[in-house]
């Protein structure tokens, strides 16, 4: 078992005849991930690495039977490229494009709302179950199935984790970017429940930075939940000056707990291990398992 | 993207959010002569920075302790205040002890305030909805009244399907205790900023204090704009009012190449691909004892003349005393990395010691190219490895210096 992807997937990409769509989905076909069509709008009827392109995702899904999408289209045409695959009634839709204006995603954000589909990100790696499925930009190589469910607001410090993880022996069922934006499809907990229901992940590794509160949400969360699996974590940012900031609005709004410090505090409160710098985050699930 | 408060007033004029008449000045005569044009009796002339609390801040090197915003009775005490504050230094809460030059006043004329109130509007990041937070606490430090008295910070959320509708600006205007023309104002009012946060891509509009005046009428006195970055492409007027002169020499450079740098104060010069590793990276250079010059991430998708660009970034800050280069590659490929520290190295002669850690997409050809340059490169074998080793060789190289 595994969360969200797997050998049943049925992936097609949003901007497959790019040179992002292009690349990746070369390496996702490589990688063993089960790639069905693509859509350009426009190039409907031609073929792209073997696979076939279609102007819409409703016409993709109709022909393929796809249940999952990779969207790397340029950020102003991102948010319409996943409401179209929201419309398409695709369950898994995970978007790569970073820099998306934040408005266009309230936007989507209030189109997933009772929707059939799952948003992953934007401007996150993708989603990973090694050996079966890879979705995004993550190195594949880098990955060995095991026991680890990752889940990261950052990219290349997942990979570090992934390394990590693999280092000491533990590998990973699945790993999940939600990324960095203040708007995204799929938060902490969402992830957090999906590893607690899959009998393959037997701990948790969950990084965050600093910003936003996702992550004192997360850790509340998890200290309410009746059976808990062993969770570890890392906030990256304990060293990042205050940022040049005008005005206070954002601290009334956001509460004052986006600190790295009291992040890191309240996961401890929680039950959390926290790795105490980044090249602990094997470690750091090691002790939470043996705890 | 920050902008001055008078560009930040002349875009919300024009939405129909009232402000006091004003104009911008560049030098002292500028200055007289927007007084000059006003009705009077009353002149305000306010510092142009990028920063809170000029008000209550205060010049460097001046006799007296007054700050940035000063009300002036006569055109001749506006040419006394703009001659104290241009090409002077303002330091306030929000610009540290080195404080910031001030090159552009704003002139307004004064308007007689019959009570002062908060408004912003900005992404609830929690509900992923715009929201307003107002307040009868006007003027005050509003983070004291979030910690002390939250009850008198009223929030309205818009939902996206809808967009603001007028019981929401209704809504507002009553939490404020508003009635008769102040009321019908304040909806006006929180309908214009609305219209303009949305149709600009604003990242966040403060408004503090909002005002009424002695005839009723709902004023933004001061303002606070700040843009989303990712949606200038669609707004070239706005991408204009960007104020060099409010940027480090360096952060524009690396801002030309599409780099996020951020300048700090430790002698460790620091190369990452991606935030959160870049963040991470000096997080564990900390923690081993040494001192990060920089954040800086070059991003996905570096090609070598960008990496170069980065690199000739960090070795500018005479400060750097060694470099860390750590890139986790996915889509950065580890060969284009290793050329590009190869290229930049060649062409500054590098002078410094470099640890590089590699790994990811294409690292066994990247330590190649590394390995065969004949330059002096400290290679590391993962972030452990790569913080040791660099806070110790730069503690080498400064003590050597």
């Amino acid at each position: 078992m595994s969360v969200l992807v797997d050998k049943n997937t049925r992936l097609i990409c949003q901007g497959i005849t790019g040179s992002q769509g292009t690349f990746h989905s070369e390496q996702a076909i490589a990688y063993g991930t089960n790639m069905v069509g693509g859509v350009t709008p426009g190039k409907g009827g031609q073929t792209h690495l073997g696979l076939p392109v279609f102007d819409t995702v409703a016409e993709a899904k109709e022909a393929t039977d796809c249940n999952a999408t990779v969207i790397y289209v340029p950020p102003p045409f991102a948010a319409d490229s996943i409401l179209e695959a929201v419309a398409a009634e695709i369950p898994l839709i995970i978007c790569i494009t970073e820099g998306i204006p934040v408005q266009d995603m309230v936007r989507v954000k209030a189109g997933l709302k009772n929707s059939k589909s799952r948003l992953i990100g934007p401007n996150c790696p993708g989603v990973i179950t090694p050996d079966e499925c890879k979705i995004g930009i993550m190195p594949g190589h880098i990955h060995t199935r095991g026991k680890v469910g990752i889940v990261s607001r950052s990219g290349t410090l997942t990979y570090e984790a992934v390394a990590q993880t693999g280092a000491v022996g533990l590998g990973q069922s699945t790993c999940i970017g939600i990324g960095g934006d203040p708007v995204n499809g799929t938060n902490f907990i969402d992830c957090i429940d999906m590893f607690m229901n899959d009998p393959e992940t037997e701990a948790i590794l969950m990084i965050g930075e600093i910003g936003g509160t996702a992550e004192i949400e997360a850790a509340e969360y998890y200290a309410k939940l009746d059976k808990k699996k062993p969770i570890a974590g890392f906030i990256a940012g304990a060293t990042a000056p205050p940022g040049k900031r005008m005005g206070h609005a954002g601290a009334i709004i956001g509460g004052a707990d986006d600190t790295a410090e009291a992040k890191m505090k309240k996961m401890r409160e929680c039950g959390f291990v926290v790795a105490e710098t980044p090249a602990m985050l094997g470690e750091a699930v090691k002790k939470a398992m043996a705890a | 993207m920050n902008i001055h408060e008078y560009q930040a007033k002349e875009l919300l004029k024009s939405y129909g959010v009232a402000v006091p008449e004003g104009r911008v000045a560049f030098t002292v005569d500028e200055a007289v002569k927007a007084a000059e044009a006003m009705p009077g009796p009353l002149y305000v002339v306010k510092a142009q920075i990028h920063a809170g609390g000029r008000g209550a801040g205060h010049f460097r090197d001046a006799a007296d302790d007054k700050g940035g915003v000063r009300l002036c009775k006569t055109t001749e005490a506006v040419k006394d205040a703009a001659e104290a504050m241009l090409g002077n230094v303002l330091v306030t809460k929000q610009t540290g002890e080195e404080g910031k030059e001030v090159k552009r006043l704003y002139v307004t004329d004064g308007v007689d305030i019959s009570k002062e109130y908060y408004c912003s509007l900005l992404l609830d990041r929690a509900t992923s909805r715009l929201t307003f937070a107002v307040s009868t606490e006007g003027g005050m430090d509003i983070e004291d009244v979030a910690e002390k008295t939250p009850e008198k910070i009223i929030k309205v959320e818009i939902d996206p399907a809808t967009g603001m509708m007028p019981f929401h600006a209704r809504e507002l205007a009553f939490a404020l205790g508003l009635s008769g023309a102040a009321f019908k104002s304040a909806v006006k009012f929180f309908g214009a900023l609305y219209k303009a946060y949305t149709d600009l891509d604003a990242e966040i509009m403060e408004i503090n204090p909002m005002i009424v005046t002695d005839k009723d009428e709902v004023m933004a006195l001061d303002a606070k704009v700040s843009f989303d970055d990712n949606a200038l492409f669609r707004h070239p007027n706005v991408a204009e009012l960007r104020d060099k002169d409010e940027e480090d020499e360096k952060e524009q450079q690396a801002h030309e190449y599409d780099l996020s740098y951020v300048a700090l104060d430790g002698n460790i010069g620091c190369m990452v691909n991606g935030a959160g590793l870049a963040m991470s990276t000096m997080d564990i250079i900390k923690y081993y004892g040494g001192e990060p010059a920089n954040f800086l991430d070059v991003g996905g998708g570096a090609n070598t003349e960008k990496v170069t660009a980065a690199f000739k970034i960090i070795l500018s800050d005479p400060n750097v005393k060694g470099i860390l280069v750590n890139i986790f590659g996915g889509i950065m490929k580890c060969d284009i990395i290793a050329e590009g520290v190869i290229a930049a190295a060649k062409e500054v002669s590098l002078s410094v010691p470099l640890v590089v850690r590699l790994e990811g997409t294409n690292v066994e050809k990247g330590k190649e190219i590394l390995n065969s340059s004949g330059l002096d490169i400290i290679a590391a074998s993962d972030l452990d490895d790569a913080a040791q080793k660099i806070v110790e060789a730069t503690q080498k190289s400064s003590a050597a210096a």
